[in-house]
């Protein structure tokens, strides 16, 4: 056999900057997005880019600068977010955005930290930073996407995947409860804990912009349809069906307990906003308890050389 | 139903009406915008974009009836649609009446699906 090589053209720079520019700024979101980003890999009928919509029209809405901004990620189809938004953004390793976000609203009292990743990536393998984090009160805005399974790997069951359900790797359904996220936040300590689903984009960016307002971990779980990883094995129909299934099962419940708010297939879904409640956050108490003491001691110390 | 008088403060509203503008190229073809626009404007247009999609496009006679709430370009998940204010309209009997037909229009095109 006879084979042919294509001639290699060198890469031409110039005409793809060209494309970019041309396609970059013709939608009023796109100064939040990086030139040349979309389209993005997400499959028609994801849910995702609508949560980064609203995300990027809270921002809007509560005029903060993008300067301001720091959004942290994980691995997952969620996670490539970081990887679409123009500003401060950190795509960080496997269920450690936690980590990689808290030291960074330590450090940086002044931005606003966002970690916007999946349910597999904060509940799976980053399970305990997140109830850490959350115990500690650490100055974080957690948007969780919730899509019920691991997305990008191809569709397996998640710790949020209901009981019952079918994916890739529970091809009988899944034998095993799931998570209440909702629940699992308020519990750990989460001082603003909501739950939307895509459908419901206006009420999503308002609890986005209560977020942005709060001190302390707030929790905001969208749930969102994919229906490549979930919608598929379980019968779901495409991204539009789900929306529409959310339409007609949904239940606006403010102010609802989150012990009761679990998620099953084909049932009912609560949404509203759960728990929004006032406490120190985590550099408040080490302000008040270790700063401030650490320094009298130094100060005796000092004068006590002095004299 | 009909309206026999304009509201009493009908001069200190106006009626905003949009312009949609749509980036075929950019459309994967979920329907989100088609399906959940209040005021029914968009439909599946029969063309194609570059990907192979069919992107919406509005529904005939439907320019006037945008009201430039952005639901649409709120729910698209691909920043391919986007609306802008074209005027604040002045209120006038016959918008009172519009508001009505354009109610039903939506209420049949759901009756035809079901
Ligand atoms: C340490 C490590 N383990 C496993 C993986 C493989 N992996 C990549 S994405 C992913 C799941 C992501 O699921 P989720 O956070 O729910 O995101 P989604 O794709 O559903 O948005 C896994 C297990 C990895 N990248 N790194
Ligand atoms: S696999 Fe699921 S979550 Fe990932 S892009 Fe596709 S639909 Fe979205
Ligand atoms: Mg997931």
């Amino acid at each position: 056999m006879k084979v042919r090589y294509r001639a290699l053209h060198p890469f031409d720079k110039e005409a793809e900057e060209r494309h970019i520019q041309e396609d970059h700024g013709l939608h009023p979101y796109d100064e939040y997005l990086k030139p040349g980003r979309i389209p993005h890999i997400w499959c028609p009928g994801c849910g995702l880019g609508i949560v980064v919509t609203a995300f990027i029209e809270a921002m809007k809405q509560k005029n903060v600068p993008v300067a301001q901004s720091a959004v942290v990620s994980g691995i997952g189809c969620t996670g490539r977010v970081a990887g679409y938004l123009d500003m401060d953004t950190y795509h960080t390793t496997h269920g450690r955005a936690i980590p990689f976000a808290t030291g960074l609203a330590l450090v940086r009292q002044d931005l606003i930290v966002t970690v916007f990743s999946g349910d597999g990536d904060l509940f799976a393998i980053g399970g305990n930073h997140l109830i850490h984090a959350a115990r500690r009160n650490v100055n974080l805005k957690v948007i969780c996407v919730n899509n019920f399974n691991y997305g990008m790997t191809g569709g397996q069951v998640a710790p949020t995947t209901p009981i019952d359900a079918r994916t890739s790797t529970t091809p009988f359904g899944n034998a095993e409860p799931s998570f209440n996220l909702p629940h699992l936040a308020h519990a750990a300590g989460a001082v603003y804990v909501a739950r939307w689903t895509t459908y419901h984009a206006r009420q999503l960016v308002h609890s986005i912009s209560q977020a942005f307002d709060k001190k302390g971990f707030t929790f905001v779980e969208v749930v969102a349809p994919c229906p490549t990883g979930f919608g598929r094995p379980n019968k779901l129909g495409s991204g539009l069906d789900e929306m529409r299934h959310y339409r007609e099962v949904c239940e606006v419940r403010n102010g609802a307990d989150p012990s009761e708010v679990e998620i099953r297939l084909r049932e009912k879904i609560i949404v509203g906003t759960f728990v929004d409640v006032e406490r120190p956050d985590f550099m408040e108490h080490y302000q008040s308890l270790v700063v401030a003491r650490a320094q009298a001691k130094a100060k005796s110390k000092g004068k006590g050389k002095a004299a | 139903m009909r309206f026999w008088r304009l509201p009493l403060d009908a001069e200190h509203h106006s009626i905003p009406r949009g312009e949609v503008h749509i980036i075929d190229n950019r459309c994967k073809g979920c329907g989100f915008c088609v399906e959940f626009c209040p005021n029914g404007c968009l439909r599946e247009s029969k063309r194609f974009n570059v990907k192979g999609y069919h992107p919406p496009e509005m529904v005939y006679g439907a320019e006037e009836d945008c009201g430039d709430c952005g639901l649409c370009s709120l729910i698209c998940p691909e920043f391919a649609i986007y609306t802008q204010l074209k005027e604040a309209k002045k209120i006038t009997e016959d918008d009172i009446q519009k508001v009505t037909t354009r109610y039903s229009r939506k209420d049949r095109r759901y009756a035809k699906k079901r």
